[in-house]
């Protein structure tokens, strides 16, 4: 087993610190602008960027053993199956079992006497 | 076999009395003060979700008003299923029985980490008194499944129930994440992945679930609140959002967390079967793989739960067609409990009375889950009370049959006397008669079409309902006379052996009740755990 801790320096602490800080305003500043259909994947981009300092910094899983880092991304499988699972539900809707949002959203606020039946 | 010797000193120190005084308990670190206190607990909380499963089928009794109102129908059956799932069910064995017998059966002193253990013991208290409050503040109505949209609209406290909830999910992640540090780091010498007792596989398995599941539904919980407190449009349609993916976060946790609330019962089964049957257990890694097969496939079936709430028909296939591969593992595991008994010297001990009740209720209840998996079949059935039924005899006949196995199993270790066996039997068959009594009908009714959840019914179904309500009032007396026997045994049972059951895992290698670190030295394990002939 491998248990030799490594301890991040002050210095190094501080840098990944920064740049987490800098993400942060560009994630501010990418919310305040209008990308078009990139919005999303922009700012999922910069949210896994991040994510990915947090885990190998200051979760130290880049200087962890081999078999925790196995571990840790097979819990991506897991992700892969929600979604996976999830898509063969929404991306597969017939059109008359699902109501577009819009349509949904322009029709008058729902109260229980107003539901239409067919 | 109640020969073994035991020494009179062994009374005197033991983790009951090593520390006096109801502060040495709420601080203890004790894995084993632990578990009692969790024990307590839930126990306690069981009884509350029980009467309003009376007050339920009280209700039940008659079409109509019997006694309560709709609304409060309503409510009574919001609590008695949130209780028992969150609350009684999914902790019981593994944070009650488990943190008691688990590091035991390693030959460790404790869990790997003694506060944490703590600390998770008190989070989970105070999520369940958050979601025990809204019943004097705000009581909530939407069922245990928090389905939107109504549960984004109706009134109640919800949401401090969705952050009950919320909090014992982290309990039980913490514990899980406890008990596997334990199982890879303080087994005894000896004690190799091969030699380990099932029970720990089925626990290790269930941490598994709990770990990867748990914040799902956490998650899922948070922005249901979120939805109701901002609007932030992700369930509510009028907003953009899709009700129907609530149900796909909130199954995604809560099929697996049916076998957080199964697999630990089996790992029960496992231990007393090849005990009272004096035979080794047949096919031990088959049995060991199927536990994991089970977990595994457990995280691709949710969608089951979802075919007839709009989901696309592709989804539909594909969740049907998985969700009839569980009964294969499922399969693996009964014939195996079925083999170990074949040839054995069987004792009918109360233990392996409860254990051939479990193997009976969870057979009906595994092979109706394959008549609902079945996508034409399951659009009839769907939302009546074959539902009910089916659930009931795979968590309540399952899990809770499984536990009063293990509680009578251990009770001599816990306790240090014998609990009394003719009452206990006794209790065995009123509780097992009750609940088929209950649920058999429910079966019968939801083929005919009776939906769930309903304040009123068809005239039709009053006779069925009658003998379903008189059954529910068989069980509260059967479990009322097996606890309250339980706790005479504790004063009038008698003293307890080292190992009454001549069982070979390590729990019963030390005294009854153990001592404050377990072991008196360190044990070291020379063979199987079910090797009954060496
Ligand atoms: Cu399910």
């Amino acid at each position: 087993m491998n248990t030799h801790h490594h301890i991040l320096s002050v210095k190094h602490c501080s840098i990944i610190f920064g740049t987490l800080l800098i993400f942060t305003l560009l994630t501010v500043a990418a919310a305040h602008m209008d990308f078009g259909y990139f919005n999303f994947p922009l700012a999922m981009l910069i949210a896994t960027i991040k994510a990915s300092l947090v885990v190998f910094y200051f979760m130290g899983l880049k200087f962890d053993s081999t078999e925790n880092r196995v571990i840790f991304f097979s819990s991506f499988i897991f992700l892969a199956i929600f979604i996976v699972l999830i898509s063969s539900d929404v991306l597969f809707r017939k059109a008359d079992v699902y109501v577009p949002h819009n349509e949904i959203f322009n029709a008058k606020k729902f109260s229980s006497e107003e539901v239409p039946h067919d | 076999m109640y020969s073994d010797t035991t020494a009179d000193q062994e009374e005197k120190n033991n983790y009951l009395n090593h520390s006096k005084g109801i502060k040495s308990w709420l601080t203890s670190l004790d894995h084993k003060r632990i578990g009692v206190m969790y024990l307590f607990s839930i126990l306690i909380f069981f009884l509350v979700g029980g009467i309003f499963a009376l007050i339920v089928r009280t209700e039940l009794w008659g079409p109509t008003k019997t006694f309560i109102d709709a609304n409060t129908y309503n409510q009574a059956f919001t609590y008695h299923g949130t209780i028992m799932t969150f609350m009684v069910i999914l902790p019981l064995i593994p944070s009650a029985i488990g943190n008691i017998i688990l590091p035991m059966q390693l030959g460790a002193k404790d869990v790997a980490f003694p506060r944490l253990n703590l600390i998770s013991y008190y989070v989970y208290m105070s999520g369940a008194l958050l979601a025990v409050v809204t019943l004097f503040v705000g009581r909530v109505d939407t069922g245990w499944t928090f389905y939107t949209p109504y549960s984004i609209r109706t009134g109640g406290a919800t949401i401090l129930v969705l952050a009950g909830a919320f909090l014992m999910g982290f309990a039980a992640i913490l514990t899980a994440l406890n008990f596997i540090v334990t199982v890879h780091k303080l087994r005894a010498p000896g004690l190799t992945w091969s030699k380990l007792p099932l029970f720990i596989w089925c626990l290790y398995a269930t941490n598994i679930i709990q770990m990867l599941a748990t914040p799902v539904i956490a998650l899922t919980l948070m922005l249901l609140t979120f939805e109701r407190l901002m609007g932030i449009g992700i369930f509510d349609a009028t907003l953009g959002g899709d009700p129907v993916l609530f149900q796909h976060f909130f199954w995604f946790y809560s099929h697996p967390a049916v076998y957080i609330m199964i697999l630990p019962a089996m790992g029960i089964i496992n231990e007393v079967i090849p005990v009272f049957s004096r035979k080794t257990i047949f096919g031990y890694g088959g049995m060991a793989v199927a536990v994991f097969g089970i977990a595994l496939v457990s995280f691709v079936v949710w969608g089951h739960h979802m075919f007839t709430s709009g989901q696309s028909e592709t989804a539909n296939f594909i969740f049907s067609l998985i969700t009839m591969f569980v009964a294969v593992p499922t399969g693996i595991k009964m014939f195996g409990w079925i083999a170990t008994m074949y040839q054995g010297s069987i004792r009918l001990d109360t233990p392996m009375l409860y254990a051939l009740s479990f193997l009976f209720v969870f057979l009906v209840g595994g092979l109706t889950g394959v008549f609902l998996a079945t996508l034409p079949l399951n659009v009839h059935l769907t939302d009546t009370y074959f539902v009910v039924a089916h659930f009931h005899y795979t968590m309540v006949g399952g899990a809770i049959m499984a536990f009063l196995a293990g509680l009578h199993y251990w009770y001599p270790k816990f306790v240090g006397k014998m609990y009394l066996e003719i009452p206990a039997r006794i209790g065995c068959v009123l509780t097992f008669v009750g609940f088929n009594v209950t649920f058999l009908p429910q079966f019968v009714m939801g083929i005919r079409g009776l939906p769930r959840r309903y304040y009123d019914y068809p005239p039709e179904f009053t006779q069925l309902n009658q003998v379903s309500t008189v059954g529910s009032f068989l069980i509260a007396f059967g479990l009322l006379w097996t606890f309250l026997f339980l706790i005479i045994s504790a004063y009038k049972g008698p003293k307890a052996p080292r190992n009454p059951w001549g069982a070979n895992t390590l729990e019963w290698q030390t005294s009854s009740p153990p001592y404050h670190e377990n072991f008196e030295t360190q044990p070291i394990v020379t063979k199987g755990p079910y090797d009954y002939h060496s």
